[in-house]
């Protein structure tokens, strides 16, 4: 479990992968501490993965385009990332729904949502990363990465059925952890347009 | 004075095929709109919080100002679009995944946006409390981000205030500027066979609601000991909570949320085997992997082996879902039926005909049996294989021996008292308010020339989760849909469209929400609660569960809940 220095003193502690009942509970204590520290959280989120700065810049348009300007995920929930150590960054790309790229520098052992989530990327973790969602459904864009990665066991691959425009590519964010091996990942977040069709459309009356 | 008639002459029919043109563009919001002003952004968060009110009420914000002139609102985090509409007031109904999560999405998209969540219950998050499985924790952890959205000084929860009941529709509407209905679906389907109230059985949803904690049900009483046999009709993931929970040992849901009345009830239920049945294939059953794999990990329950010719020879040609469910139905457990306590079984292509009682109890079931029709001109609707086929009933009968049953043919959305005073149209059919898919709730007519169906948006009102797409689907298709909806309602105020109480372009609604509405609620002797008083409740919850080594002992009424507080 990590922990990161407020600028208040307080300690703010990271979730862990999964939700025992002991997290989930103390993280309902911090709940009461109301809207000040979910406010003061914010700020101390200084971004604990290296930006690439010829990609991103704090001034840049993109940049700005990628922030969630209301972060849902209570603070608790911001996974704090520490950051790589030199000569061992993993590259890991997002592109959006509006086919933004965001690149970021990561350590081994992040998984995808905590890396979404920690830098705003607009990824919902309905179950916290429990493999219990289908929230943090991806698609890897290369299948040479796809095939890097060890198989999705049943959990997740149960799922995945549920997934939103499932594709031979799809991947939980939360089930995925970087390594050596996939530096250079490059994942989209599946459009969430549900695809109408004529027929769908109430047409009796 | 609101009038809904005279709403519906500012806007224009639209035609059925622009209708249909708008809604399969795309849902989101473009991103001209949606880009903050960098210095809002880069500023120091602490200047910037601080301008925050903890709690906005309406003296301090006047109501219809345009943004740019409520300097707290253009300044926050939250900045995402810039109109100048002023203040948009929003009433959701209803505190389930679909409010909550439009309330999130629209928090997160408009600036403007000021939003009253009413709830009938004292107590927050619908089925997510009262409906997922006790021993799904994991399911619940969505509930970390609506408790973030209910933090925020832009939403004010109004429990115990049950719409249409203790505050009628048109009376709220002249407050807001917009309203969305996120009610759920609070009955369920009915068999309509004979025999189907007698004594020894349940809806799956009143069995749900006992077990949760649902006040409405905690005197049903569930007769768990009249015999060995349970029934369960329908093939739908509630049918299979219900077989897992009547099969779990009593022993592994103790420390979950299950109510200890619950518990007492089921450590001593006799029930060995359970049957599900549904009335088409198992290629055609409603249910997802992930339950089906569950049931077939409780040790020491077997499961019986089902006919292998429902399946085609070669299952690897079955679409993936299929084909996966197909793997764990097949493989079945390693306990076999007979040498294991207790066990469960699915039943095929049975449809429910009558039900019979024996000295005033629940005996048996009769059931009219099913086939696949022979496949003509190779349709693929007649095949069996097809996950969409469908059935006819045959001559043959067969009766299962049954001490309990339970009715799992889904749940069922009713209009609310007063959608019409407001313009709602609701399709009884469907069971939904009648909307464009994308959430606004439209009304529809013939059209006297060309004789389409045409549709037109009943300004401002909008819907979400299952009273908008019926009720069907789990927390991640109710998170889309919601977002979809709060996106259309902030498209719509961008492009300037008109809301509530808009006649010509001017808002005519008084914006004060909750504000005005109050007095009239509290005059009725209704108790109307707070975001805090939520809270105080869950705080008790957790420390009566506390000692039972449990995460909550649920409050089963509203009298205990409200008995807390007054503490
Ligand atoms: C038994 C069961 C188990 C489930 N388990 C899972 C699961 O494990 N995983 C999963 O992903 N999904 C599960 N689901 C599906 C999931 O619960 C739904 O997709 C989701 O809850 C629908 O959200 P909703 O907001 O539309 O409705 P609801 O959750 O029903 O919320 C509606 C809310 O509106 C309130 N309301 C109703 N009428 C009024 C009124 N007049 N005034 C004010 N308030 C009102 C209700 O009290 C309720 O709080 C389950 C569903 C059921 C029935
Ligand atoms: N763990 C979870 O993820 C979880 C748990 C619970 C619920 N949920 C979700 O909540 C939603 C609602 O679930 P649900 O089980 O209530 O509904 P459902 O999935 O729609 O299933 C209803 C079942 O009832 C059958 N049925 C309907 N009318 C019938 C009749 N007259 N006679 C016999 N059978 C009949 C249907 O069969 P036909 O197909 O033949 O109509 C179907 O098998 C679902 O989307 C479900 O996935 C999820
Ligand atoms: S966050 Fe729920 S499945 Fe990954």
């Amino acid at each position: 479990m990590q922990a990161l220095r407020c600028s208040e003193g307080r300690i703010a502690v990271s979730r862990g992968a999964s939700s025992s009942f002991g997290t989930f509970s103390r993280q309902a204590s911090n709940w009461t501490a109301a809207t000040s520290q979910v406010s003061k959280q914010r700020t101390l989120r200084v971004f604990p993965v290296l930006r690439l700065s010829n990609i991103i810049t704090p001034n840049s348009q993109s940049w700005l385009q990628t922030r969630r300007q209301f972060s849902s995920t209570p603070a608790s929930r911001h996974a704090h990332l520490d950051p790589p150590r030199s000569g061992e960054e993993r590259r890991i790309t997002f592109i959006d729904k509006d086919s933004h790229r965001t690149t970021f520098l990561v350590a081994d052992g992040d998984n995808l949502l905590d890396i979404a989530q920690a830098n705003d990327i607009e990824m919902e973790g309905a179950c916290g990363g429990s493999c219990a969602c289908s929230t943090c459904h991806v698609i890897v864009e290369d299948e040479a990465y796809y095939e890097k990665m060890a198989e999705p066991d049943d959990d997740e691959n149960d799922m995945l059925d549920l997934a939103f425009g499932l594709t031979e590519t799809s991947r939980l964010g939360c089930q995925v952890k970087m390594s050596k091996e996939l530096d250079g990942l490059v994942v989209r977040l599946p459009s969430m347009t549900r695809n109408l069709q004529a027929s769908d459309f109430v047409t009796k009356y | 004075m609101y009038h809904p008639r005279r709403l519906q002459k500012s806007t224009p029919y639209i035609c059925a095929s622009c209708t249909r043109r708008l809604a399969s563009a795309p849902a989101r919001i473009s991103r001209n709109y949606a880009l903050i002003r960098p210095a809002s952004f880069l500023g120091s968060v602490q200047s910037r919080r601080s301008s925050i009110p903890p709690q906005l009420s309406s003296s301090t914000i006047s109501p219809n100002l345009p943004s740019s002139t409520i300097p707290h609102l253009t300044c926050n985090a939250y900045s995402t679009a810039t109109t100048s509409r002023g203040r948009l007031r929003v009433a959701i109904i209803g505190s389930g995944p679909a409010g909550f999560y439009t309330a999130h999405r629209l928090m997160n998209k408009n600036p403007d946006v000021v939003i009253d969540m009413y709830e009938q219950l004292p107590v927050p998050y619908g089925l997510v409390r009262f409906g997922v499985a006790p021993d799904h924790p994991e399911v619940k952890n969505c509930q970390d981000t609506f408790e973030e959205v209910a933090q925020s000084p832009r939403f004010s929860y109004i429990g115990n205030v049950r719409v249409g009941y203790d505050i009628e529709l048109s009376k709220m509407a002249p407050h807001y500027n917009a309203i969305l209905f996120s009610y759920g679906a609070s009955e369920d389907n009915k068999l309509d066979i004979p025999g189907e109230d007698v004594p020894g059985v349940y809806s799956a949803r009143s069995f749900v609601g006992w077990y949760n904690g649902l006040p409405q049900f905690q005197a049903l009483k569930p007769q768990l000991q009249a015999g060995e046999q349970a029934v369960v009709i329908g093939q739908g993931n509630v049918a299979l909570d219900v077989a897992r929970i009547l099969l779990t040992p009593v022993d592994s849901l103790r420390n979950t949320d299950i109510t200890e009345h619950a518990l007492q009830t089921l450590s001593e239920s006799k029930i060995r085997s359970v049957r599900v049945v549904g009335r088409r294939g198992p290629i055609q059953a409603a249910f997802t992997v992930k339950e089906a794999r569950e049931l077939m990990h409780i040790p020491p329950v077997a499961f019986e082996p089902i006919d292998r010719s429902l399946y085609p020879s070669d299952i690897k040609k079955l679409p993936r879902i299929q084909r996966r469910i197909a793997e764990v139905l097949l493989k079945g457990t390693e306990a076999a039926v007979g040498h294991s306590p207790k066990s469960w079984a699915l039943d095929f292509l049975k449809a429910p005909k009558s039900m019979h009682a024996d000295a005033g109890h629940l005996s048996s079931i009769t059931f009219t049996k099913q086939e696949f029709p022979l496949a003509i001109n190779q349709d693929l609707a007649y095949l069996p294989f097809n996950p969409m086929a469908i059935v006819r009933p045959t001559d043959q009968e067969t009766t299962l021996e049954a001490s309990v049953a339970f009715r799992s043919v889904g749940y069922k959305s009713t209009p609310l008292p007063g959608f019409s005073d407001i313009g709602v149209p609701f399709d009884k059919w469907k069971g939904i308010i009648q909307n464009d898919l994308e959430g606004r709730v439209v009304i529809g007519r013939t059209h006297p020339i060309s004789q389409e169906s045409v549709y037109r948006h009943v300004s401002g009102l909008y819907c979400a989760g299952w009273a908008k797409r019926g009720p069907t689907g789990v927390i991640a298709s109710t998170m889309h849909d919601a977002f979809v909806s709060a996106d259309v309602i902030t498209q719509d105020w961008v492009a300037g469209k008109p809301f509530l109480n808009q006649m010509a372009g001017e808002n005519g609604s008084t914006g004060l929400g909750w504000e005005a509405l109050k007095k009239g609620v509290d005059s009725r002797g209704v108790r109307p609660l707070s975001w805090a008083d939520w809270k105080t409740i869950d705080m008790a919850e957790r420390a009566r569960g506390k000692s039972k080594g449990k995460e909550r002992e649920k409050f089963a009424s509203v009298e205990q809940m409200l008995k807390v507080l007054d503490a």
